[in-house]
């Protein structure tokens, strides 16, 4: 059937969007067997009410009826089968869903800032994809290029309108839910203020897809669309070092920060302690706390800078750290966090 | 049973009091259920003209009649009229105050006043939902997602106090239903003996009383946060938003049990009465509406896939909603072995509650598809969603709740709906109905996100047909109203079995006597003695 393709295809078809994506093809695998399964059933449940209507309409007011209760048998059948049926599905999608679910290890990292209605993209050199507005004052949405056939991940934040402005000002200005949505890729996952969430994806085909906005978030939520583009690993690379490539790269922005904002009289970079743990190996590793073990990664550094008392390192537990809420921006703590990512 | 007592003819729970203060202080579980037919009817008709409005604008691409920013609040007002103030109390409030106490051979509820109570309870809950709209209205969604609800904005204050408020006509109701059901049986009435649209109830119930507090609490913290900035769900003030979805589907979730349970109930009295026949399985039946109501408080992360919740979680609930669908596939299968070697009459009632079959089981398989983790990733938050819950809602306790009242409303006036308005009226919902979302199923796999004002233009040819059948529905609906209408001025009187049904409330009088029965039925059998 040409309009139900598991084959890629960059251009949607009568019934599915476009097949980007290896998991967009398994997506439809299973999609297409439980549309099967279901039309079946549906097809099976209504045929016998069609005729047992037609065939035992009321012919006269005397009619005689069968007095039927109940039939073990037929009712153990019709319970098992759904059951067994419905495991299937279960298990299938859960394979799927795991495989969505679990990061590569050498995925191209770029940030995603959702806000109030846009979609900014931030690589790590310091690149950002930001949306224009054309000769007629209409929106172009902002497009993100990535390279063809190699992992990419999506490391999502939800801010407010003004990001730049300290986290305290303007509390009416709230960062909200958002969702980032690529139907040619099956994927979705919200974006929640407060905290990092993440997605991957591998485009196996070249073209332009459409990203939404899936979570309702206001006036223009229709309108908070971005482009994914995908090309070639070498036009990739071209694009990236070209036109408007940041000043400065991520890294090199929050070691900036490390310095400016006093970070430096606590935290060293080689290992040695100071009033505060190095930074030195923190990224990825397993963290004692007085609430626990957490492994450091984006979240735990984002607590870390603005609600330091969260969470107090073992060996650290009388020293402190002052809250950084209200004098650090989202985009100074993303910076901080590729800093670190740095500091093997 | 009792023998023909004689009437006083002419009087009638109708007539045993007149003027409109009778009315509004009225005790009688029938007159309550009056009350409740003409609300839930008067906001239908304030949700549809929302409903149309949406359809309306999503004609064209572009702006067709009204802004985003109108859209937004009338898509929210669409939402939440027809959740709180049509679907939930619709069935249970309305044909179960009314039918509950009859059906078991009662005088009335257990608590008379409370059933009142409840009723004013819903009033007051739709005056202020109702008067959002005056202080620049609210244009959250009926799920009031936080932080975007925490908006400082006065109209999503009084929306969700008016959801409160709301909330305790079902808080109440459920437990009226509880106590009735326990206490008030005629004798000879054995749990085994009360019909299925009772035990439907009776576990209506139990998730009214169990899952309803937990809205309640979560909208009163909503209120809070909005008004003295405390941080409950809000990370800017130090909240969690996604706590909030975990509260809000908990009981949302089961509420959408609070909403279908119902309607399976009517559908087995629809099915069994006009097949003649005794319905197949009518423990399987009883018990699975139990099962439903108690599962149904463990699946609410079905909601919450994509929302950040942990993968662990999210394959548990997968799973765990997977369970419900069995339960569901039972009844579904019984209804159908109840119409074998039946006498069937397709009388408009049996018109409706085949059509719900039909329309159920496209909602039930379709929710197969989001409870499936993978699957869901893509359709979740899109217009298959829409559809599916349309499907469920619209085309399962719509179609049983219009099935229901040209079933019942011989007895509750005492004249028989017009035959050919029934049937018409059936036509347009139906062939409405599939041609309004069946295409928007097509229009979520395809990528189309829900609450969108506007959409890419290769959508515009579905969105098209889908508006076309909602103006079907439109008309269907003014069908309905023309026929009751022209039943309660130039019905046919009816008698007191129009249709040859064996449950209690076909022995007494149409309309009913003040109390229910002349004199206390006692019960020899089963609710579904066709033999
Ligand atoms: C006055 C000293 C001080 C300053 C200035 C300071 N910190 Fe800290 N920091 C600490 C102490 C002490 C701890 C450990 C106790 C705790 O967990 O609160 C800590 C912990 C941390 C941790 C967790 C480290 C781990 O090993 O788990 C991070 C991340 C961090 N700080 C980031 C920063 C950043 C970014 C800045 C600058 C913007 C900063 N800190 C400024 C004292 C400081
Ligand atoms: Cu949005
Ligand atoms: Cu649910």
């Amino acid at each position: 059937m040409i309009w139900w393709p598991s084959v890629a295809s960059a251009q949607p078809t009568t019934f599915m969007p476009p097949v980007a994506t290896a998991i967009a093809g398994q997506y439809n695998g299973l999609y297409g067997f439980l549309l099967a399964a279901s039309f079946i059933s549906f097809v099976g449940v209504v045929a016998a009410m069609i005729y047992f209507v037609v065939k035992y309409r009321r012919r006269s007011e005397n009619d005689k009826t069968a007095y039927i209760t109940h039939n073990h048998a037929l009712e153990f059948m019709w319970s098992f089968i759904p059951f067994v049926l419905f495991m299937f599905v279960f298990s299938w999608g859960w394979i799927i869903y795991s495989r969505m679910r679990t990061f590569p290890e050498d995925a191209l990292e770029v940030h995603v800032v959702a806000k109030k209605w846009d979609w900014r993209f931030i690589y790590k050199n310091g690149k950002e994809v930001t949306s224009s507005v054309d000769a007629n004052n209409k929106r172009v949405p902002p497009t993100m290029v990535v390279p063809l056939g190699r992992p990419v991940k999506l490391i999502m934040a939800s801010e407010r309108q003004v990001p730049s402005t300290p986290l305290s000002e303007a509390p009416t200005d709230r960062a909200v839910i958002h969702s980032f949505y690529v139907p040619a890729f099956r994927v979705k996952q919200d974006v929640v203020p407060g905290r990092y969430t993440a997605l991957w994806f591998q485009a196996d085909q070249p073209g332009e897809y459409w990203v939404f906005c899936a979570e309702y978030c206001g006036t223009s939520h229709f309108d908070m669309t971005a482009k994914i583009k995908v090309v070639s690993v070498d036009e990739f690379e071209n694009w990236l070092a070209s036109e408007g490539a940041g000043e400065l790269p991520l890294a090199e922005l929050g070691r900036q920060v490390y310095a400016q904002k006093a970070c430096i009289g606590c935290h060293t970079l080689d290992g040695r302690p100071s009033v505060g743990p190095t930074w030195k190996g923190l990224w990825g590793r397993k963290v004692q706390t007085d609430k626990g073990e957490f492994v450091a990664d984006e979240d735990y550094i984002r607590e870390s800078i603005l609600e330091p008392n969260a969470k107090k390192v073992k060996g650290f537990e009388n020293a402190v750290m002052p809250p950084y809420t209200g004098t650090i921006t989202e985009d100074e703590i993303r910076a901080v966090i590729e800093f670190i990512k740095t500091l093997k | 049973m009792a023998h023909a007592a004689t009437h006083h003819e002419g009087t009638n729970y109708l007539n045993h009091e007149r003027g409109l203060w009778s009315w509004l202080t009225t005790l009688d579980h029938k007159r309550i259920g009056i009350l409740y037919f003409i609300t839930v009817f008067f906001f239908f008709f304030i949700g549809g003209i929302f409903a149309l409005l949406i359809r309306t604008e999503l004609f064209k691409t572009g702006v067709t009649v009204m802004g985003p920013e109108t859209y937004n609040q009338v898509f929210t007002y669409h939402g939440a009229v027809m959740v709180f103030l049509v679907i939930i109390p619709g069935i249970p409030a309305f044909l179960g105050n009314f039918f509950l106490p009859i059906q078991i051979g009662a005088k009335d509820v257990a608590f008379p006043r409370l059933n009142l109570m409840s009723w004013y309870c819903l009033i007051l809950g739709a005056v202020f939902a109702v008067s959002s709209l005056f202080v620049g209205g609210a244009d959250t969604g009926w799920t009031f997602y936080t932080p975007y609800s925490i908006s400082l904005k006065p109209g999503v204050v009084l929306m969700v106090v008016g959801a409160f408020i709301a909330g305790f006509s079902s808080i109440l109701t459920g437990l009226n239903f509880i106590a009735t059901v326990h206490k008030l049986r005629a004798p000879g009435m054995t749990m085994n003996r009360i019909p299925l649209f009772i035990w439907a109830l009776y576990s209506t119930s139990i998730i009214q009383i169990l899952a309803t507090p937990v809205l309640a609490i979560t909208l009163l913290l909503i209120a809070a946060e909005n008004i003295f900035q405390i941080g409950f769900f809000d990370p800017a003030l130090g909240g969690d938003p996604v706590l909030f979805q975990h509260f809000f589907w908990f009981y949302s979730h089961p509420a959408v049990y609070i909403m279908i349970l119902p309607a399976f109930g009517v559908i087995s009295e629809l099915i069994a009465a006009f097949s003649r026949k005794t319905i197949f399985g009518y423990t399987a039946i009883a018990y699975s509406s139990l099962a439903i109501a108690a599962v149904s408080f463990f699946v609410w992360g079905h909601h919450m896939f994509v929302s950040g919740q942990s993968e662990v979680a999210g394959v548990l609930f997968s799973v765990l909603t997977m369970l419900v669908g069995v339960p569901t596939a039972i009844k579904l299968f019984n209804w159908i072995a109840t119409l074998y070697k039946a006498s069937i009459n397709l009388a408009s009632p049996m018109l409706f509650a085949l059509g719900f079959l039909f329309l159920f089981t496209i909602g039930g398989v379709t929710g197969i598809f989001l409870a499936t983790t993978a699957l869901d990733v893509h359709l979740h938050d899109t217009y298959f969603v829409v559809a599916h819950f349309h499907y469920v809602m619209v085309g399962g306790t719509l179609m049983a709740l219009v099935g229901g009242l040209y079933y019942w409303f011989p007895k509750m006036f005492g004249r028989m709906v017009n035959e050919t308005l029934g049937r018409v009226s059936f036509f347009f919902i139906f062939a409405g109905f599939n041609v309004t979302f069946f295409p928007q199923f097509v229009l979520g796999a395809k990528g189309m996100p829900r609450r969108y004002f506007d959409y890419l233009p290769e959508f515009e040819h579905l969105n098209q047909i889908s508006t076309i059948g909602s103006y079907m529905i439109g008309i269907g609906f003014v069908v309905v109203f023309i026929a009751v209408i022209h039943a309660l001025l130039k019905g046919e009187k009816a008698g007191d079995n129009p249709w040859g049904a064996k449950t209690l409330e076909w022995t007494t009088s149409s309309p009913p006597p003040h109390e229910n029965f002349l004199k206390t039925p006692i019960v020899t059998a089963g609710p579904y003695e066709y033999r």
